[in-house]
């Protein structure tokens, strides 16, 4: 079953010159798919990411998430989307400082508003568990190691059980040993879970154990 | 509670010092604002009411000085009349009528009394000392009427100038300075040269100087037995209105109904009024300076605040918050420090005239007040929080913009 699907999508860059960076770039991933989208810097794969995300707009062609068509919506309607159908990962954790590891996880949820406050505790607990990260839940976020906080950030990005879980780079930032706890946890939630995962990534070795590969270059997708 | 509240607090609480800072930049522009106003219009209340209480709210009279134009004029209107040194003619100050006039204007369902009388200018001659001022023959009970003697009698009642036809009741400033007390005898000499002695049956204080100092009262008839005038000699009619607003209005009817000059209140104390415009712009100029510093300041705090929480806005919208609320999460912020500042603001605002009003003033010779007059109206109370309120939301409003319009792609790509 197709979550998502890309039809002829472009983008152009108008700084400093205009450029076309994305080149009518076709791609469809399945349900419990674990994608890495790999390349060199600069080939544009960091870029299909966030109109996969649809936090970028700015583009040509068609896109479709969990069935919807999503091309021309407002910024509004895509807030929304994102906040239940979208997961993400950064290469930083991004996790509010002045909130407790608990309260971070429970944010996206809190914004969905589908459970009520309780259920949302106990679901923010089950996922900093399912991460091995449940002894830090009071902490303030920022008195996590780095390790932790990556992993905080991957339960954050679970809380309203998405459709696919956009990371980009999300071991880019992490020691030899965090990399490969994360990379068993996005295992473990493909695998087990049948999450969607597509994540844009420099490591080799992440990409070679995920379960499909695509290299792009010059803005098109090559393999 | 709402999610962009719960952060809204969070941030608030997260950084005491700096949102503090901010908050005492309001509270000091409010506080500021409300010593200020309680202090000017507790100053224009008593500015008005000493206008009320040294003069009628209407005065008609015989202006003598009034331009007249000469003869000639009537003579040959189209020529070219130059009359040099042209001197105002031998007229009486008398109203003529003056008692059907008041007879008529009591009758103005508008009119809350009517006190026909005369005054004089005279001097009083108690042992060596000579003084002048003025002497008003009344009907004391008119008069009373119009300015409430009988409350700012500080001996003696009013009711003595009626049993003791040669009787005064003197401006406590003025017995004072002739050292003289009640039960006394002064002697009053007219311009004119005519004297008569008169006995102190009273002491009133109105509590301005420029009355208290020089003014007495005397009997109607007294008063035209000692200036040698006939029994209908009356040189003003004072007129209290029920609404003292309205006397601007009507002065110009009775000058028109009457062929007397007649002046209102307003124009008699146009100085004195001045100074209660020149204070509203004071305070109104000084306090929003302070409001508009306070917006200042809290704009830059939340700039600064956004600009460190970029990173913030960014994931908090690709996790699907919308860029109206993200600037609902900085709006709470300044409107929590708005309002909380205001508060604070209000409470100092208070203390403060507290403090004004308990210290000792003077007015010396001029009015008799021994501390600062302060309004304590709820009404300034009220404008002062819209004030505070109103500023910060106008400062936060444009950071808070900013935050909607970040674009989360920028930051997170890094």
């Amino acid at each position: 079953m197709q979550v998502l699907k890309a039809h002829k999508v472009s983008k152009y860059f108008y700084e400093p010159e205009k450029f076309k960076v994305l080149k009518e770039i076709d791609l469809s991933v399945n349900k419990g798919e674990f994608l890495s989208l790999v390349g060199k810097s600069g080939c544009g794969k960091s870029t299909l990411l966030y109109v996969l995300s649809t936090m970028d707009t700015d583009y040509e062609g068609e896109l479709e998430i969990a069935g919807q068509r999503l091309t021309g919506s407002d910024q509004n309607q895509l807030s929304k989307f994102r906040n239940a159908h979208i997961g993400f990962v950064f290469q930083f954790h991004y996790l509010l400082p002045e909130f407790t590891v608990l309260q971070n996880v429970m944010i996206p949820a809190l914004k969905l508003a589908k459970y009520t406050l309780r259920e949302i505790e106990a679901r923010a607990y089950e996922k900093l568990t399912m991460l091995g990260v449940q002894e830090q839940a009071l902490k303030p976020s920022n008195k996590l190691s780095g390790g932790q906080q990556q992993r905080v950030a991957i339960a954050r990005a679970l809380i309203n059980d998405p459709d696919i879980i956009m990371g980009d780079e999300p071991t880019g930032n992490l020691d030899s040993y965090n990399t490969h706890v994360v990379f068993e946890i996005f295992n473990e939630l493909a695998q087990r879970y049948k999450q969607t995962i597509i994540a844009v990534t420099h490591d080799e070795e992440f990409a070679k154990k995920s379960d499909r590969i695509i290299e792009m270059s010059d803005g098109k997708i090559v393999s | 509670m709402s999610l962009p509240f719960t952060i809204a607090r969070t941030h608030l609480v997260s950084k005491p010092k700096q949102t503090i800072v901010a908050m005492l930049g309001v509270t000091f522009g409010i506080g500021m604002f409300i010593a200020m106003v309680s202090l000017m219009t507790g100053l224009n209340d008593m500015t008005e009411e000493l206008a009320m209480t040294s003069s009628p709210d209407i005065r008609i009279y015989h202006d003598i000085t009034a331009d007249r134009p000469s003869i000639l004029e009537h003579v040959n209107p189209q020529g070219i009349n130059l009359v040099y040194h042209t001197k105002p003619k031998n007229e009486s100050q008398k109203v003529r009528n003056a008692l059907k006039i008041a007879e008529m204007i009591r009758k103005n369902p508008d009119v809350w009394g009517v006190s026909p009388q005369l005054t004089s200018q005279v001097f009083y001659n108690y042992g060596p000392v000579q003084l002048n001022g003025t002497i008003a023959g009344v009907d004391i009970l008119e008069e009373d009427r119009l300015f409430d003697i009988k409350a700012k009698m500080k001996e003696g009642r009013i009711e003595n100038l009626i049993v003791n036809p040669d009787g005064i009741i003197m401006g406590k400033g003025l017995a004072r300075k002739l050292n003289a007390k009640t039960g006394d005898r002064v002697v009053i000499t007219t311009p004119q040269g005519f004297t008569m002695t008169l006995k102190i049956v009273g002491l009133f204080q109105m509590g301005v100087g420029t009355i208290d100092n020089v003014k007495s009262y005397a009997n109607i008839s007294m008063v035209q037995n000692i200036l040698q005038r006939d029994k209908s000699y009356l040189t003003d009619i004072n007129i209290k209105l029920k609404d003292f607003h309205r006397a601007k209005a009507m002065a110009p009817q009775l000058q028109k109904t009457f062929g007397y000059k007649s002046e209102d209140w307003e124009t008699a104390n146009a100085t004195m009024l001045l100074g209660v415009i020149i204070r509203n712009i004071l305070t109104y100029s000084v306090s929003i300076t302070l409001l508009i510093v306070a917006g200042f300041g809290i704009y830059n705090i939340l700039n600064m605040t956004i600009m460190n929480k970029m990173k913030d806005i960014a994931i908090l919208k690709a996790m699907g918050f919308s860029g109206s609320d993200v600037r609902k999460i900085f709006m709470i912020q300044s409107l929590i420090i708005g309002l909380i500042g205001s508060i604070a603001g209000l409470a100092v605002g208070f203390l403060l005239s507290l403090l004004i009003v308990r210290a000792p003033f003077d007015g010396g010779d001029v009015i008799s007040i021994d501390h600062l007059p302060v309004n304590f109206e709820a009404k300034y109370y009220i404008v002062g929080i819209v004030f505070g309120v109103a500023t910060t939301a106008i400062a936060g409003y444009m950071p808070s913009r900013k935050a909607a319009k970040v674009d989360p792609i920028e930051i997170l790509r890094g």
